[in-house]
C-alpha cells in the first residue's frame, strides 16, 4: 500500500479496489495495452491493490518495444550517410539494431538529433535546404497523425530535402492476432486513452463482439485503471462482452476526424512486423505511392534491408502477456536499461524498464 | 561527443494538457503558443480546428488531438507532474 499512498486520490483508489474485489467471484486476467498505463500501474502498484483472482498482464503499446530490428537497422544505415540529418524521438537512440544503435551513430559523427515534435524536423529541413533531413516516425495511432501531418505539409511547401522512415502499428490488429493466438489468457482489455482520443473506440465494438470480450477505454491515472478494471470485471461476471468508455473525459466514440483524415492521406493500411512478436496482417502503416518521394525508405533504398532479433531476449513473451518480465533470465542480469538486450527494456513505458525501475527488488515475488 | 538524453520518465503514447495562448496561421497551418505548468510550446492546432484561444487542448508531439475543459486540464497536468511522467521541457512526446 505504500506506493497509492502517495496519490493525491489514494481514499477513491482504496474504494474502486474495495469495489473490485467485491465483485470478483472468479479468477480473471486482464491486458492493458498501452506503455504508459503499464507504467502507471507499476508506479503505484495497482496490481498489489487487487484482489489475488485479477492478474493484470502487460500488452505490446510501447511504440519503442514492437518497432523492428531492420527498421532500426534502416534507421541507422540512413542516419550514417554524410549530409544527412537524423531527427528523432529521444527513446529510440538507445534502442540495439543487429549491430549498432543510433547512439553510437551519432557517437560517430552521424548528425543525429533528438526532437520532441515531427515538425521540428520540418524546420530543420527549411534551415538546411543542402541537406536532407530524414524523420524517424514510430508510434501507434497517437502519433501517426502528426507524422504523417509533416509529410502533408513538406509537399505543400514543395520541401525537396525532407522525408519519413515510417514504423506505425496499430492497436486493434494486435489484439485481434492475440485473442486468435491458442497461448491467450487474456479475457479483458483497458483499450488505451490517447488511442482512442484520435481514433475513437467503434473499432474495439466489433472486437467486442468477434471475440465476446469486454474493453473499457481507460485513462491514465491510477483511479482510471481502477475504474477501468471495476468495469471490466462487472462485464465479465455478469457475462456482458461490450465495450465501454471509462475516459470520456478525451475520449468520444467517434474521435478526431481531422487528424485521421491528413493520416488517411498519407498513410495506407499494410502488414506489419513487430519486434518480438512477428507479422501482423494489416497492423500498420506505409506511407503511399504518391507521397514516395518523401517516404525515407524509398528515397535511401533500405527497403530490402532485413535482420534476426537476437536470441538472448524473450522480449515476445512479454509482450504477448505470456511471461512477467522479471521471469527472464536475463532480466536485471545482461540486460540492463543502461545496457539493454531488448527494446522494452529500452523504453520507459517497456515492460521490462517498469518492472527495472520499480520491481528489481521484488523480482522473486510471483 | 556527450548527448543528454533526458533521464526523468515520459512516455509516448500519452498527451499532455495545455492553455491555448494564442495562434497564428502559419504556412497554411494554425499554430498557437499553448502554456503547460510554466511553460510555453509551439503547438499545431490543424486537428483542432472548433478550438478558441483560451480553451485547453491535449496535445501530442506538438499537435493538439482533443480538447478538454479546464478542470480536467488542471487535474491531468498535475497529476503528470506529479507521477513524474513529464520530461525537463514539460511536456512528454
Amino acid at each position: 500500500m505504500r506506493y497509492i499512498d502517495e496519490y493525491r486520490d489514494a481514499t477513491i483508489a482504496h474504494r474502486l479496489a474495495r469495489r473490485i474485489a467485491s465483485h470478483a467471484t472468479r479468477p480473471w486476467v486482464l491486458m492493458e495495452i498501452c506503455g504508459g498505463q503499464t507504467h502507471t500501474i507499476m508506479r503505484y502498484g495497482l496490481d498489489e491493490l487487487l484482489p489475488r483472482t485479477v492478474e493484470l498482464v502487460h500488452g505490446p503499446g510501447c511504440p519503442v518495444c514492437v518497432t523492428p530490428i531492420e527498421v532500426i537497422d534502416k534507421a541507422i544505415a540512413i542516419a550514417a550517410i554524410p549530409d544527412v540529418i537524423f531527427v528523432s524521438y529521444g527513446d529510440m537512440l538507445r534502442v540495439p539494431g543487429s549491430r549498432s544503435d543510433l547512439f553510437e551513430v551519432k557517437a560517430n559523427g552521424g548528425d543525429v538529433r533528438i526532437a520532441y515534435s515531427p515538425m521540428e524536423a520540418l524546420k530543420i529541413a527549411r534551415a538546411h535546404p543542402d541537406r536532407q533531413v530524414v524523420f524517424f516516425g514510430v508510434g501507434f495511432e497517437t502519433t501517426a497523425p502528426a507524422n504523417a501531418m509533416t509529410v502533408w505539409q513538406a509537399r505543400r511547401e514543395g520541401l525537396r530535402n525532407f522525408s519519413l522512415l515510417a514504423s506505425h502499428v496499430l492497436v486493434p490488429p494486435a489484439i485481434r492476432a492475440l485473442l486468435q493466438s491458442p497461448s491467450n489468457r487474456v479475457q479483458g482489455f483497458i483499450a488505451p486513452g490517447h488511442v482512442c482520443t484520435v481514433m475513437g473506440y467503434r473499432e474495439y465494438e466489433v472486437l467486442a463482439a468477434e471475440f465476446r470480450v469486454p474493453f473499457v477505454v481507460g485513462g491514465f491515472e491510477p483511479v482510471d485503471l481502477l475504474e477501468a478494471i471495476a468495469m471490466l470485471v462487472e462485464q465479465l461476471e455478469e457475462g456482458r462482452a461490450v465495450a465501454e468508455n471509462q475516459y470520456s473525459r478525451s475520449v468520444t466514440r467517434e474521435g478526431n476526424a481531422a487528424a485521421r483524415k491528413v493520416m488517411y492521406e498519407v498513410f495506407e493500411t499494410g502488414d506489419r512486423k513487430w519486434r518480438g512478436i512477428g507479422r501482423i496482417p494489416m497492423s500498420g502503416y506505409r506511407i503511399r505511392d504518391e507521397f514516395a518521394p518523401y517516404d525515407a525508405e524509398r528515397v535511401f533504398d533500405v527497403a530490402t534491408v532485413t535482420a534476426e532479433e537476437p536470441g538472448e531476449c524473450t522480449a515476445a513473451a512479454v509482450l504477448q502477456g505470456l511471461q512477467k518480465p522479471h521471469d527472464c533470465p536475463a532480466f536485471g542480469a545482461s540486460c540492463t536499461p543502461e545496457r539493454p538486450l531488448g527494446a522494452p527494456m529500452v523504453s520507459s513505458e517497456g515492460a521490462c524498464a517498469a518492472y527495472y525501475r520499480y520491481r528489481r527488488n521484488a523480482a522473486t515475488k510471483a | 561527443m556527450a548527448l543528454k538524453l533526458p533521464l526523468r520518465i515520459k512516455t509516448m503514447c500519452l498527451a499532455v494538457p495545455g492553455k491555448v495562448l494564442e495562434a497564428v496561421d502559419a504556412r497554411g497551418s494554425r499554430i498557437a503558443k499553448v502554456q503547460f505548468g510554466g511553460i510555453t510550446r509551439q503547438v499545431c492546432l490543424d486537428f483542432v480546428p472548433e478550438v478558441q484561444i483560451g480553451d485547453y487542448v491535449i496535445v501530442h508531439v506538438g499537435f493538439a488531438i482533443g480538447k478538454v475543459d479546464e478542470e480536467e486540464a488542471k487535474r491531468a497536468y498535475e497529476y503528470l507532474e506529479q507521477a513524474g511522467l513529464l520530461d525537463e521541457g514539460g511536456s512528454a512526446p
